[in-house]
This record gives C-alpha cells, structure tokens and sequence, in this order.
C-alpha cells in the first residue's frame, strides 16, 4: 500500500477544500488535497451560470471562473493533490484511506483532517411517487452535469419538481438548448430557490410555476410519457379532483441538497439534524483535529460563504497543529445552541466556554419565510441576550451573524441558548 | 389612480434585494414613471429593465481535442435580452480548439453588440 504523509489532509477539491488547503500551505505547513473526480474543483465546475464571488471579489463571475482563481492558486503554491482517488475511509487517529486508480489502496497519515466532501442531492421522498420507474427521471444536478460537462441533453420535453435554485437554473439552461420546459413545480406555497433565479430563468422564458402542486403519478413504462400532478392541502396531501396531466419525456428532482457525511459518521464523529457533523465555534466535529467546511457541513448558497467557512477550518487547522495537538486536555466546558422557533438548524453546534471572549459567526436557516421578524437568543432561562431586527427571512437565504457572546448579558454558568426568529413585537420603522 | 391616462404597462420585480418590491412602470401621457420601489437601487433597476434589459449570457461552446468536450463561457458585457437567442445560435455553431485558458476571447464582438465571447476556465488538450 502506497503511504503519504502531511500535517493536513483535505477531503474533497471543490471550493471548500482549496481554500482550505490555501490557508493551511500560506502558515507553511505540510497539506494534501484528495479529490475522487479527474479534476481539481468541484460542483462549481458545472455551475456554467453567473452569480458568484460578489462577496470574495466584488465581481460576478461564472462558477468556473470563481473555482478557476483557487486552482491556479493551488498550482501555483504547489499545494499537492490526489485526483481519480476516492476516500472510503477516516480513522480517529486521522490516517485517511483512499483508492486510486492506478495506486490502489493508499493511506495518508496526517495530524490535522479538514472535511470538505460537499452534499449530494435529496432523491428520497420525492420518488416516493406511484407509477413504474422508466428512464427519464434525473436529479437537476445530473442534468446539469450532463449538459454543461458531458454534452448531451437528457430530454426534450420536461417537468422540474421543486423550485430549488439548481432546478430553476436548468429550466433556463435547458430552454436555451432548445428543449421545453412545462413547468416547475413546487408542493409548497412559495419558490424554495432565489428570487432572481425565479425571474430571470422561469417568468423571463414564461415558464409556469405552479405552487401547492406536487407530482403524484408517473406515467410510461419505458420511457416517462408524462406526469399527473395534484394540487395539495395545507398537510401536503392529495386534493381530490385537482389532478392534472401533463405531457413530459423528462422529469427533473430539484428537491434539495443534503450534506455527505457517511465517512465522518464512521470516523466516529456525531452528526446533527441538519445532517452535518456537529462542530464547535471553530469548525472542529466531535472528534479532535478533524474539521469541516462547506457543504460538507450545512448546504450553503453562496459559494462566497463556503470560501470563508473553509479559510476558518483551514487556520484552526493550523492553530490546532501549533497548539493543541499531541496534548492532553481536560474536559470540555461548552455551552450548547438549540434552533428554536423558526430555526431550522444553528452552526456552531456547540460553543467551548474558552472561547466566549472571541467573536463567533453563527449561521442559520429559518423553517418558513417571514417578515420584519426580531432574532434572538435566549439563555436556558429563557432570558433574552441579544436581538436584532430583519425585514426578511426566508429559507433559502443562510443568515450569518457575528457575536461576541461575552458582549451580551451571557451567564457563564449557562449551559445552553437557544435562538429563535419570532414576529416582532411592535412594528418599528423598517430598519435593516 | 386619480390621472384617467395612466396606466400600467409593465410590472418589474425588483430582484436587487430579497424583498422583491413589484414596481410599475405606468405610462402618464407621454411618460413613464415608475411605482412600486422602496430606494434608489430599485428605480435604477426598473428603469433598466423596462428601457433596456440585459442579460450575462452563459452557455457552453464545442472544443476539438479537449481534456472536455464542451468548454464552459459567457459574454463579458451584459447584452440585450432580446438578442440572447441570436447569440446563442452564434455560439452553437462554433467549434473552439484546446488548450484555452480562461478570459480567452473566442468570439469578438458577437453579432456587433460589443461584448465577446470568453472562456470561464482553462481547459487543456486531450
Ligand atoms: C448545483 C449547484 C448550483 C449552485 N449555484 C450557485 C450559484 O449560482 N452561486 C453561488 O454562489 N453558489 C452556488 N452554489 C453553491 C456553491 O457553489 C457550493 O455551495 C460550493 O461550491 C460548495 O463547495 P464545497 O467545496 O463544499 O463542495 P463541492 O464543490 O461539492 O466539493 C466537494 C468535493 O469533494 C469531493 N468528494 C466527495 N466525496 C469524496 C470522497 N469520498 N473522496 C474524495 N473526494 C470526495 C467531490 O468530488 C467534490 O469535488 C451551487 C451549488 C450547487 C450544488
Ligand atoms: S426596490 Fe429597493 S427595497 Fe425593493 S426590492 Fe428593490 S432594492 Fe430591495
């Protein structure tokens, strides 16, 4: 078995792993990246529409163009890489086994492992739809490989299930190909994915949106003929006489993303609800010296924020070499973070006392859209100590917010808060 | 609305921010003016999208002899809406050779709207 060494090893070469590796090689220490696809990358790679790097470098730029700027930082550092080399396997003393196709097994030892696997698609659920399972049903990622890497088109004719970005996306990219697209539709009241995705690719091309919709019927044994959606209540079930048939050769699941942690869950890590490895403010799982960034850990938006994360993982990697590794250390003193109402998950997972003096970024979803909300944080006794207004929530847009905790009334016996995104109390003069 | 003349012409969700504001433009006699929006970014944006919308156009172009067979680019200037079709029948019928690099421009000026054609990554030869 072919044995590398490094002080960081870095799981996955998409927008997280690069940066990550960028900041680990920048304190000069030892990193290698392993990455089970033939190029340096990512999904960004096929990601061939604009909208990234507004926030890392203030130009919108093409998700190849974004990813292109780390790779050939990458390059240029020398940072080496494994590609074609798939990681089947985390240990907790941080030895990393991967196959590759020419060198087989291999193990990387390492002393610092940085997660950035990315996610993969949700398919469950929405398949769960009666009917036979003919060709013709794809997830809008694969499509969106399929077109924009491969070159071949998967249909002709299509019907998008849910309204998430990478599905309204294709509804565009698919309409330039020639193709039709019938509609998109989404079981819930409102679209899932951007508000600028929903105009400038599905109202721009006329392309319906139907909401309270969902798919329950597949036709075609073969090959799909096409689809019979229902309009559903309040529960999500079925509204008996409001089916409709529509004609389709194609249908796409665009139905959500969902981290991809098997290998953190056999290294030992725990998990949280919303599929990611539970962290502390510095982005460690539960087990030390193996950190995680990116999609790996919570589906983000903006590739921007997956950058950011992963510099952060990458520097604690470093600090976590320089200072704590090989040590022992006495039990951790943490306080926990709870998502109350309208919270869908919080990152950190878990806060170490030692830390309150520092500034901690916290990110969130809400569960359901709202307006001129308050955000706040509750210790166990239910006091409030912090709140900030918003105009906006929504779930698909990831709310970050920096604290000093040690800045607001904290109790420093606490053992957990709690934060929620409640109405506000009284109506204010809107303020951002 | 007071004027009998006015009428709403087109309605324009303003996407600059998440509260998506429906402006109007209203046409007032021989006027437009616009309704609707709640700052200043929001107007820019509806006027541009009512006199003038254009789009960064973003497809993939054939490459010979490439490590991929499609090679992602966009134009580098916003161009008309209304010409993204043309251009994009302009891009299908181009065959590109590899190595690219990115910002390569491979087609100048398309259809005389004075944007080009450029390639979002590099790409290296099979
Ligand atoms: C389809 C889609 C469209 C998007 N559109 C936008 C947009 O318009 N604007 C924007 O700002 N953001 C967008 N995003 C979000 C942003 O691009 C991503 O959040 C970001 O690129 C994710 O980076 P990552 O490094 O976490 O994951 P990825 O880029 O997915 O990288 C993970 C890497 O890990 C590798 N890997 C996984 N498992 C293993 C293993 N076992 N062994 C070795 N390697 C492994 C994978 O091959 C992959 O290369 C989009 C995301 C998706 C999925
Ligand atoms: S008009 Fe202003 S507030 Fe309204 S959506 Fe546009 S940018 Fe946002």
């Amino acid at each position: 078995m072919k044995k590398y060494k490094a002080d960081v090893v870095v799981i996955g070469a998409g927008a997280g792993g690069l940066a990550a590796a960028l900041e680990v090689k920048k304190a000069k220490l030892d990193v290698l990246i392993v990455e089970r696809a033939k190029e340096l990358g990512g999904i960004t790679l096929q990601c061939i529409h604009n909208g990234f790097g507004l926030k890392e470098f203030e130009e919108e730029l093409t998700g190849p163009e974004y990813i292109q700027r780390f790779i050939n930082q990458v390059i240029d550092l020398k940072i080496p890489y494994l590609l074609d080399s798939m990681v089947i396997e985390i240990t907790k003393e941080k030895k990393v086994y991967a196959v590759n196709n020419n060198e087989g097994l291999i193990e990387v030892e390492a002393k610092a492992v940085v997660l950035a696997m990315g996610c993969r698609e949700r398919t469950r659920g929405a398949i769960n739809i009666p009917g036979f399972r003919p060709a013709g049903i794809f997830t809008a990622g694969q499509a969106q490989r399929f077109v924009n890497i491969e070159g071949y088109l998967p249909g002709s004719t299509y019907v998008i299930l849910g309204s998430g970005d990478i599905g309204m996306i294709m509804a565009r990219r698919l309409t330039w190909e020639g193709c039709k697209v019938k509609a998109v539709v989404e079981i819930l009241p409102y679209v899932s994915g951007l508000l600028r995705n929903q105009v400038q690719c599905l109202e721009d091309y006329d392309i319906p949106l139907i909401t309270n919709y969902t798919v329950t019927k597949i036709h075609g044994k073969e090959r799909i003929k096409g689809v019979t959606i229902s309009k559903v209540d309040r529960n999500f079930d079925r509204i008996i006489g409001s089916d409709k048939f529509i004609e389709c050769d194609t249908l796409l699941l665009s139905v959500g993303l969902i981290p991809e942690n098997e290998l953190t869950l056999q290294a030992g890590a725990e998990l949280s609800d919303n599929g990611g490895p539970i962290i502390d403010e510095n982005l460690e799982t539960t087990i030390e010296g193996i950190f995680a960034c990116g999609n790996v850990l919570q589906v983000h938006d903006l590739v921007d924020m997956v950058t950011n994360e992963a510099k952060r993982a990458g520097l604690n990697a470093v600090e976590y070499i320089n200072g704590r590794y090989g040590k022992e250390l006495k039990k951790k003193d943490i306080i926990k973070c709870i998502p109350g109402e309208n919270v869908n998950y919080i990152k950190p997972d878990i806060i170490n006392k030692r830390d309150l003096s520092e500034e901690i970024i916290f990110t969130f979803r809400v569960r359901y859209p709202d307006r001129r909300v308050q955000i706040q944080f509750k210790d166990e006794n239910n006091n409030v100590i912090y709140k900030k207004k918003k105009i906006y929530v929504i779930p698909s847009e990831m709310i970050e917010l920096n604290l000093n905790l040690e800045e607001t009334k904290i109790d420093p016996t606490c053992k957990s808060i709690t934060v929620e995104v409640i109405p506000r109390p009284e109506v204010l003069i809107e303020e951002e | 609305m007071s004027e009998s003349s006015a009428s709403v012409v087109k309605v324009i969700r303003c996407i600059v921010c998440p509260t998506g504001c429906q402006i109007q433009a209203i046409s007032k006699g021989s006027d437009i003016v616009f309704e609707g929006y709640t700052c200043k970014r929001g107007l820019e944006y509806a006027e541009q999208e009512y006199y003038e919308p254009k789009r960064i156009l973003t497809t993939t172009i054939r490459v010979e002899n490439g490590f991929l067979p499609l090679l992602p680019v966009r134009t580098d200037k916003p161009i008309l809406k209304e010409k993204l079709d043309e251009a994009l029948s302009e891009i299908a019928k181009t065959v590109v050779s590899a190595p690219i690099v990115m910002g390569d421009i491979l087609i100048e000026n398309i259809l005389g709207l004075e944007s080009n054609v450029i390639a979002s990554r590099n790409l290296t030869q099979k």
